[in-house]
């Protein structure tokens, strides 16, 4: 077999992968200084980077968090997280997508429920600001459809669209802690919150009572009338104002553009 | 069934006055933005995106060719700058830091 000066084979990296995140582990085999020595303190600078620059990879993307838990707390979770979930992919900016989950699971913080939400939130936002880019549909687009056709319609959502429903206040802990928002949090309150990238700034809004539900719906590819009455039924009586909803959603840019004609539905 | 079903009627109607209501307040997004090269003063640039992305922030010279900024659409190319400088829609290789 060819050997590749460059690349050590597969018995050297199955011991040196797993001392990477494990301090307590031994230098692994051959890693050696210029004098052919072992070199121990050479090796645990380098790991400490590895853990020490995903950490700060974590704390970039959730900065709601880091204000939240303070810095020492969170970049000592962080660690944590980061050598039990290390990067499965080489994109960085996608490394901590699962951090909710862990945060759901850490039992020192399970009294601060709403810690998961907010970092889901926070996910959201990255992933709109990283979506791809497509035109959004206006207004005029949907004044466009003929009424008799709207009941029927499907829309799409455009690529940055995300949504959080969360039995926490989890745009006002966002918007305080990431935004320097001064409103008050009320820790009982529910709240529904709409993510959106219409140009090149990611948007974060509250939703209506019931909002979210229609988006679900029409994203799961009801049409407007199936997920309206989704909707309308899964809050109280007259809660569900669909036009607000439906002004709100547009004014976000949450559905992509799309031409009236095409629809199948349309031109019937 | 405790609420009152949507019938089409109800939802061309919902439609049309959220359409209306759009067109009289502010169209959405009336305040298009565009990247703008080399019109941001010094640690002033843009760009903070999570992981991988910590450039807001970080231009250290004024008007850093390299670095962008979020102006309203079409104000970028035309703004006015200290020594004839102009802002640009792709990077510039003026004023870049020295290395």
């Amino acid at each position: 077999m060819r050997s590749d000066p460059g690349r050590p084979d597969c018995s050297v990296l199955a011991a040196f992968a797993p001392a990477l995140l494990d301090s307590a582990l031994e230098v692994p085999q051959g890693v050696v200084g210029p004098d052919g020595q072992p070199a121990p303190k050479r090796f645990n600078v380098y790991r400490n980077n590895v853990v020490v620059s995903l950490v700060e990879a974590v704390m970039d993307s959730y900065p709601a968090i880091v204000k939240l838990l303070g810095e020492d707390y969170f970049k000592a979770a962080a660690r944590l997280f980061v050598t039990q979930q290390p990067p499965q992919s080489p994109v960085l900016i996608w490394y901590g997508a699962d951090f909710a989950g862990f945060l759901e699971n850490f039992p020192p913080l399970e009294a601060y429920g709403y810690l998961p939400d907010v970092a889901r939130l926070e996910w959201a936002w990255l992933e709109a600001y990283h979506a791809a880019d497509a035109k959004i549909l206006k207004p005029e687009h949907l004044a466009a459809v003929p009424e008799d056709q709207l009941a029927d319609l499907t829309v799409t959502l455009h690529p940055a669209c995300r949504w959080i429903r969360s039995d926490w206040p989890v745009f006002s802990l966002l918007s305080v802690n990431r935004f320097d928002g001064d409103e008050g949090v009320d820790l009982n309150e529910g709240q529904d919150v709409l993510v959106t990238r219409p140009d090149l700034d990611v948007e974060v809004r509250l939703m209506r009572p019931g909002c979210a539900v229609l988006l679900e719906g029409l994203a799961e590819g009801l049409s407007l009338v199936q997920a309206a009455e989704r909707a309308a039924g899964s809050v109280p009586e007259h809660a569900f104002q669909f036009d607000k909803c439906l002004a709100d959603l547009l004014t976000a840019g949450a559905f992509a553009e799309f031409d009236v004609l095409s629809r199948p539905e349309a031109g019937k | 069934m405790k609420t009152k079903s949507m019938t089409a009627a109800i939802v061309a109607g919902a439609v049309v006055s959220a359409v209306t209501s759009l067109s009289v307040t502010a169209p959405a997004n009336a305040q298009a933005k565009e990247k703008c090269y080399g019109v941001s003063l010094k640690g002033k640039n843009d760009c903070k995106a999570g992981a991988g992305t910590t450039c807001a922030g970080t231009s250290t010279v004024d008007y850093q060719g390299n670095a962008w900024t979020l102006v309203p659409a079409g104000t970028c190319v035309t703004m006015e700058l200290p020594d004839g400088r102009k802002g640009s829609l792709t990077e510039l290789d003026r004023d870049l830091p020295k290395s």
